[in-house]
């Protein structure tokens, strides 16, 4: 089940991980036996739920017996909308499903009809996916460690602090694209418009300045005693059934499964870029705190190659259509690595101007389904912090 | 030792406490509304239509010098389906000087409105541009988000102001497409005379312009991939 190659690496073995065995707990707690149950329903409106998500737990004293998910307050009817506009129209709502990153979501996107059709993506435009994914991918994984500390009760300052630098990446974003979180940016065929030098020169000081805070970051959390003391040994996924399950993203990558599209699918240019994919041991709640600092230090690492790398050259490809775009017969599956997980769009296509049929794999729904069997025999409170490091979106829940 | 890695977070919290105090690096935000931040060059947030000010004094002017000729395009790829076009009976010149049609209507329901900027990336006479005004709220929710063509007019000194780069690239655009079409129109011009020299001139010449104009519009519509694909849209970032 656990591989190891030269490619990844333990957290252990890229840090001096600070695990205290002190503050270890059991995993699992027997229920007391009395039979008297507590029904407790936390959400739709709880502010640790991130949105509009329903958990009804069943309590015996403070442990949970019994969880129910409930999604669906947010749903937007995103598929079959995008099964009656165009290809092009559909674009800007995947910008919608998980707000957080709607630039990973337009690559999936992008690059599922990009194999509908074999539609080539000329370099430059590659790079300029990896550059604003792995901005993306930096900018989530702050701001999930943010909402994870609230969610254990520091309300405000670690979060304020991956928002502070969030705000930089989402300038870049702005400059380029026009707008900070719905861009619209990937085509099929490349990207919408063209970084300029000045642009360029703004995202290498602003992914310099990146380093210094993840170093600040770390500092600030990851030897914090109480932290240790909230998540080591809370929520643990064994990887059995983190795989059958079929979590991806570094949900998975914390339980010691070393599976990384980036890696495994080698899409997009990613073959080219030298990083690691680092592992966790536990599968714990800290393990995928963890996980999610050490990516962001992979992350710098991908975005430092591809600003001194890139080329110049045409961002779209010429043949390229905008209007009129109606892919022959067949259906496609792309999928990339978000943030978040495995990302896919499957599209059927019957040769008209929208999809037959649109269906998304999103990694936030995929990877909540085993919220219960994490949280069986965790005490109320830990519940709120396993959920919170499942790290969620429910515009991609629901969608 | 138990506790170090709290005193070491806080001592980081500390630092960023004092730091707020001395260094520009660590203020972050401002007074808003009293202090604004500058958009940038490339934001969006709602479409515009662009005119051409021919005369500053005639209250009509926006009508008279806009670029917008009806072809329902933006209508047909908006992705919420929150623009609404009527046509016209009549024409006018556009900005090229060809007699065209101008829309009679054209109302943009910015409560539904994405700011995607499809209809700026899909309209192939430069006439849909994207605003940077954010601050829309009224009282009224459904007359007052739903603008008419009157308030949707905006002079191209005003893009000039907020996307300065882009719209020079346009203009340099219209510019060309402008020299074409009338180096078009001479040589049709002189086709005519040499014509006119051999064979009687034709019966209506009234309907020549009228028919060139459709033909232009509905090859406009079949095929503006071309046109679009080489369109420098947000040059500027």
């Amino acid at each position: 089940m656990t591989e190891f190659n030269s490619h990844s690496a333990t957290v252990a073995e890229m840090q001096e991980s600070p695990r205290s065995e002190h503050w270890n707990r059991p995993a699992h707690i027997e229920p007391s036996g009395d039979g008297e149950l507590l029904e407790v329903a936390m959400g739709p409106h709880h502010p640790s739920t991130h949105g509009v998500f329903r958990m009804d737990v069943a309590l015996d004293g403070e442990r949970v017996i019994r969880l129910r998910p409930v999604f669906g307050y947010l749903h937007r009817n995103h598929e079959k909308i995008a099964e009656g506009v165009s290809y092009l129209a559909s674009m800007p709502y995947t910008d919608r499903l998980d707000y957080i990153c709607p630039i990973t979501n337009n690559w999936a996107y992008a690059l599922a009809v990009e194999k509908l059709t074999g539609q080539a993506v000329p370099e430059r435009a590659e790079y300029l996916r990896v550059i604003l994914g792995e901005l993306t991918r930096f900018q989530n994984h702050a701001s999930s460690i943010g909402f994870l500390i609230q969610e254990m009760g520091a309300s405000g300052t670690p979060l304020m602090y991956a928002f502070r630098e969030r705000e930089k990446i989402l300038d870049l974003f702005e400059k380029l694209t026009g707008a900070r979180m719905m861009v619209n940016y990937m085509r099929f065929g490349g990207c919408r418009v063209d970084a300029s030098p000045a642009w360029m020169n703004v995202a290498r000081k602003t992914v310099a300045g990146l380093t210094e805070f993840a170093d600040e970051f770390e500092r600030l959390l990851t030897s914090n005693e109480i932290l240790m003391a909230r998540t080591q040994g809370v929520g643990i996924l064994k990887p059995e059934l983190a795989v059958n399950a079929g979590v991806t993203g570094p949900m998975l990558r914390a339980s010691g499964v070393n599976y990384d599209i980036r890696k495994v699918d080698n899409y997009g240019i990613y073959d080219r870029f030298d990083f690691r994919v680092p592992l966790g041991d536990h599968g714990d709640v800290y393990d995928r705190f963890m996980i999610r600092t050490l990516e962001m230090r992979e992350s710098i690492k991908i975005l430092q190659q591809a600003l001194k790398d890139i080329p110049d050259g045409p961002i779209m490809d010429p043949k390229a259509k905008i209007r009129g775009f109606r892919p022959k017969p067949g259906e496609a599956y792309g999928r990339i690595e978000a943030p978040k997980g495995e990302l896919g769009f499957y599209l059927i296509s019957d040769g008209g101007p929208s999809p037959y049929r649109y269906r998304i794999r999103p990694p936030s729904l995929i990877n909540l389904t085993i919220l219960e069997d994490m949280c069986l025999g965790q005490n109320v409170a830990d519940v709120v912090l396993i959920f919170g490091s499942v790290d969620i979106v429910l515009g991609e829940v629901d969608r | 030792m138990l506790g170090e890695g709290m005193l070491k977070g806080m001592a980081e919290t500390a630092k960023n406490f004092v730091g707020s105090f001395f260094s520009a690096k660590r203020l972050t935000t401002v007074q808003y509304p009293e202090e604004r931040i500058a958009p940038f060059e490339a934001a969006r947030v709602f479409p515009f239509l662009v005119y051409d000010a021919k005369n500053p004094a005639d209250p009509a002017d926006w009508l008279v010098g806009m670029r917008c000729v009806a072809c329902q395009i933006c209508e047909k790829e908006c992705p919420p389906k929150c623009i609404f076009i009527e046509k016209s009976k009549d024409k006018k010149p556009d900005a090229l000087g060809k007699q065209q049609f101008y829309p009679a209507r054209f109302d943009i329901d910015i409560s539904v409105c994405m700011s995607c900027q499809i209809c700026v990336e899909v309209c192939p006479f430069e006439a849909i541009k994207m605003d940077t005004e954010f601050e829309l709220s009224t009282d009224d929710r459904f007359g007052g988000l739903l603008l008419d063509r009157e308030q949707l007019a905006k002079s191209n000194e005003y893009y000039h102001q907020i996307h300065a780069t882009e719209a020079a690239a346009v203009d340099d655009h219209l510019a060309e497409g402008k020299v074409k079409a009338e180096a078009k129109t001479t040589a049709v011009a002189i086709a005519g005379a040499i014509r006119g020299a051999e064979v009687p001139p034709p019966a209506k010449p009234a309907e020549t312009p009228a028919a060139d104009a459709a033909s232009e519009a509905s090859a406009a519509r079949t095929a503006p991939v071309t046109k679009t694909a080489k369109r420098p849209t947000g040059a500027g970032n």
